[in-house]
């Protein structure tokens, strides 16, 4: 942005680039908290490291008035659907951080019932390494968001199409055909989404010019 | 203020004793508390005994649980215990029962009815084990999903769960346009 | 299977369903409140909890003891020296093996610096939860303070790991006397400022005075330990049950309220905090230079100087380290309940062993879980804002709730 170059009080910019600076320094950001994480991330917010610094010490619990979602903490089976409905409920543009080692791989839970990784199922744009990451970890992340968003970058907007829009069951995709959230599929069996999502992992070695089911 | 009064145990086991009489399986002394084996059917009864006797009044709540002996080395009554711990604040004791439930049919009359904690304890031993309650007033699955197959804590049931954690609907990326194409 | 549209049909006409959590700025992490509601009083509550279900207790049968101590931070995170504690204590318990005299002090102090960590961010969030930003302020200020502390001595600030089954991992640092002393002191003058402003506050006091009366009865009943059991008049603290570590050569009080309501629940993790600053000041009188381990290098872990310079604690390191059936501590084939004064209660560790280097069962005896199910029946008859309070009381960690 051509603050500094301003000469006879004008600037000069782009409208992309100014809206992009506005968004990065006004992050609005839907804690989910879940368990230890969420304490360093309340300390984040807290009175010695203050992350209305970087201007984003408005926590919205509420999805809808949010910009950025903060997984801290364990996500199990049970909890999994409440996050991606949450997600889904956050206007867009919108960005996801997963704090923590147990949100980003599932950490040193490898049981039955923990998500071993939320980026399986949620676009995610920048991982924390920790257990839990300090809270200057917390505003390094945080730091890596503003820079995507200036740049007018996103996961999610990669994952969103116009193609998708024109078929609702597409666009929100944690939604089955029938509208029910995801506390209704049978998880006995293999779902077809689980294929499908393997299936993305195959494109993506054949955009890389290796055919599907060859080593690389 | 409740504090430990070891030499009360004697007159526990009495008491205990003369109660249980034949029924009573066996006992052990750990290292500050009694534990008494009971059959299934007969725990209720004994729980009730050292609640309601006013010699005892085993009135406090302290804990229940359940252990699934299938691969235990040393040989068990049956595969499932339920471990109940309660404290007496008269006689500053604790006293634990732990009533054996078969694997071919495992239910266990309720204390729902004779200690309020009782309620969520026994439905998570409901959840994690499959040991069923009878006369609990809402027998529900508490820690895992309602559709959720299966009984995690069992040792027949793997670390890793059956595949259910990775069956979550995606958010697709197919509509993505390829790389040459954007 | 749950279904919102169901749930209307069989309501009563006059009454509305409200759901609370388990994504809520006051349900701490993963609760959730199912209400019926009627005009702003509450009619019938359900709760729903398994949000942070991580399977603790299974993962325990597939780790040695000594691992399983780095699972137990996870518990409860606002204290997880607390647990580090109560589990080392279980395991030494079901060896039989009692641990050096430094050791017991420095495990002393250190689970009182954690009740103080655990209890200051409790009475903050609640305040917070009730609308006064600034009391938890004041609090974690004090708590960051105490995370340094932490952070000197373990290694780390949220998740300690301080603990060895027969020992601590390492010995205190140098200036450990000192800047606690300095804690307990700006921490006294935090927790006057915390009575000035909530004790005689009207706005405060009307909010919590009389709401969520919990009787002695229930409290026998439903097995709630901790603050929560004292508050309403029943005299149990494990510290003076049966004392462990070095609690019977310190004097102190603990304190016991009657009422049973918010109210007696907040001032008594006030009181408490102030009990656990004498008790912190006068343990570390006791503190005297000694080991901190249990000499015995088959169920110890060696010194991590000497793992490094000699043959031989190489080889006990190796030996207890190393997963397999000839590697590790290996206790008797027996089961065993022990527990200590954790913050908010009893926890307890139920261990089962099968005489192999990892245990057979381990159950954990959160106070959380066993407090948590009595807000059911102190909530009909309440407004929807007493909801805020009364869990805010309570001190839920859901860690140690789900498990």
């Amino acid at each position: 942005m051509g603050m500094s170059g301003s000469t006879n009080d004008f600037v000069t910019t782009t409208l992309a680039t100014a809206i992009g600076w506005a968004r990065a320094n006004s992050m609005w950001p839907m804690p989910f908290g879940t368990a230890c994480c969420g304490i360093e991330m309340m300390a984040a917010f807290m009175a010695k490291y203050d992350a209305s610094r970087f201007g984003s010490e408005v926590m919205k619990f509420s999805p809808r008035q949010a910009d950025l979602l903060i997984v801290s903490g364990r996500i199990s089976l049970k909890m999994m659907p409440v996050l991606q409905r949450i997600w889904e409920q956050m206007p867009a543009p919108k960005w996801c951080i997963s704090m923590g080692a147990c949100a980003s791989s599932g950490g040193v839970f490898d049981t039955y019932t923990l998500i071993q990784g939320i980026d399986q199922f949620l676009p995610v744009d920048a991982y924390m390494p920790g257990c839990p990451p300090r809270p200057e970890a917390f505003f390094d992340a945080l730091m890596m968001v503003q820079e995507k968003a200036k740049k007018g970058q996103s996961k999610a907007l990669e994952y969103i199409t116009d193609d998708a829009v024109s078929d609702p069951a597409q666009s929100v995709a944690c939604r089955t055909p029938d509208n029910n959230y995801v506390h209704n599929v049978d998880r006995s069996t293999p779902s077809a989404e689980k294929a499908s999502h393997d299936k993305i992992a195959d494109d993506k070695i054949t955009r890389d010019g290796v055919a599907p089911g060859t080593s690389k | 203020m409740i504090l430990y009064q070891p030499e009360n145990h004697l007159a526990l086991i009495a008491k205990v004793e003369a109660f249980a009489g034949d029924k009573l399986l066996g006992r052990e002394e750990k290292s500050h508390y009694h534990q008494f084996r009971v059959r299934g059917a007969d725990a209720k009864d004994l729980v009730r005994f050292l609640r309601d006797e006013p010699s005892l009044g085993f009135t406090y709540f302290i804990d229940l649980t359940a252990v699934d002996y299938q691969t235990y080395p040393q040989p068990q009554p049956e595969r499932f215990a339920v471990v109940t711990t309660l404290l007496s604040p008269k006689l500053g004791i604790r006293a634990q029962v732990k009533a054996f439930v078969a694997e071919g049919d495992p239910r266990i009359p309720s204390l729902t009815d004779i200690f309020a904690g009782a309620n969520w304890t026994e439905r998570e031993v409901w959840d994690l084990y499959g040991i069923e309650f009878l006369g609990h007033p809402d027998l529900t699955r508490i820690l895992m999903p309602d559709d959720f197959d299966g009984h995690p804590l069992r040792k027949d049931y793997p670390l890793k769960g059956r595949g259910e954690r990775g069956n979550f609907p995606v958010f697709h990326a197919t509509t993505r346009k390829p790389a040459e194409e954007a | 299977m749950y279904s919102y549209e169901q749930e209307v049909v069989q309501r009563d006409e006059n009454t509305v369903h409200m759901n609370v959590g388990p994504s809520h700025p006051s349900m701490h992490g993963t609760l959730r409140v199912k209400m019926e509601v009627k005009g702003e009083r509450i009619v019938k509550t359900e709760q729903e909890i398994g949000y942070l279900h991580t399977g603790f207790e299974k993962l325990g049968e597939y780790r040695s003891y000594n691992q399983f101590i780095t699972l137990t931070d996870r518990l409860n995170y606002f204290s997880p020296l607390s647990n580090n504690i109560g589990f080392a204590l279980a395991c030494e318990e079901l060896l039989g093996i009692t641990v050096p005299r430094r050791c017991q002090v420095i495990r002393t102090i250190l689970a009182e610096l954690s009740r103080i960590a655990d209890h200051s961010l409790c009475v903050g969030a609640m305040t917070m939860d009730l609308g006064a930003f600034s009391s938890i302020l004041w609090t974690f200020v004090e708590r960051e303070k105490l995370y340094d502390v932490f952070e000197a001595v373990t290694g780390t600030r949220l998740t300690t790991s301080y603990t060895r089954v027969g020992g601590l991992a390492f010995d205190l640092p140098a200036d450990f006397e000192k800047r606690v002393l300095g804690i307990m002191d700006s921490m006294e003058e935090t927790l006057d400022k915390l009575r000035d402003s909530f004790y005689k506050n009207r706005i405060f006091l009307d909010r919590v005075e009389g709401i969520g009366v919990i009787s002695k009865e229930q409290v026998l009943s439903f097995g709630l330990t901790g603050p929560m059991a004292r508050a309403s008049g029943i005299e149990y603290d494990l510290r003076k049950f049966r004392p462990y570590m070095v609690y019977n050569e310190i004097k102190f009080n603990v304190p016991v309220y009657s009422q049973g309501d918010t109210l007696s629940r907040y001032k008594m993790r006030i009181d408490e905090m102030a009990e656990s600053i004498l008790i912190v000041r006068q343990a570390l009188k006791l503190l005297e230079p000694g080991p901190i381990n249990y000499q015995d290098q088959k169920r110890t872990l060696p010194d991590k100087t000497s793992t490094y310079r000699d043959m031989e604690s190489l080889i006990h390191h190796f030996k207890l380290v190393m997963p397999g059936d000839d590697h590790g501590i290996h206790p008797p084939l027996t089961d065993l309940y022990s527990s200590t004064e954790a913050p908010n209660g009893e926890l307890g560790f139920h261990l089962v062993s099968d005489g192999s280097s990892t245990p057979y069962r381990v159950r954990i005896r959160p106070p959380s879980f066993i407090n948590y199910p009595i807000l059911s029946t102190l909530l009909p008859g309440c407004m929807i804002a007493d909801l805020v309070a009364i869990l805010g009381s309570f001190n839920i960690i859901a860690g140690e709730l789900d498990r």
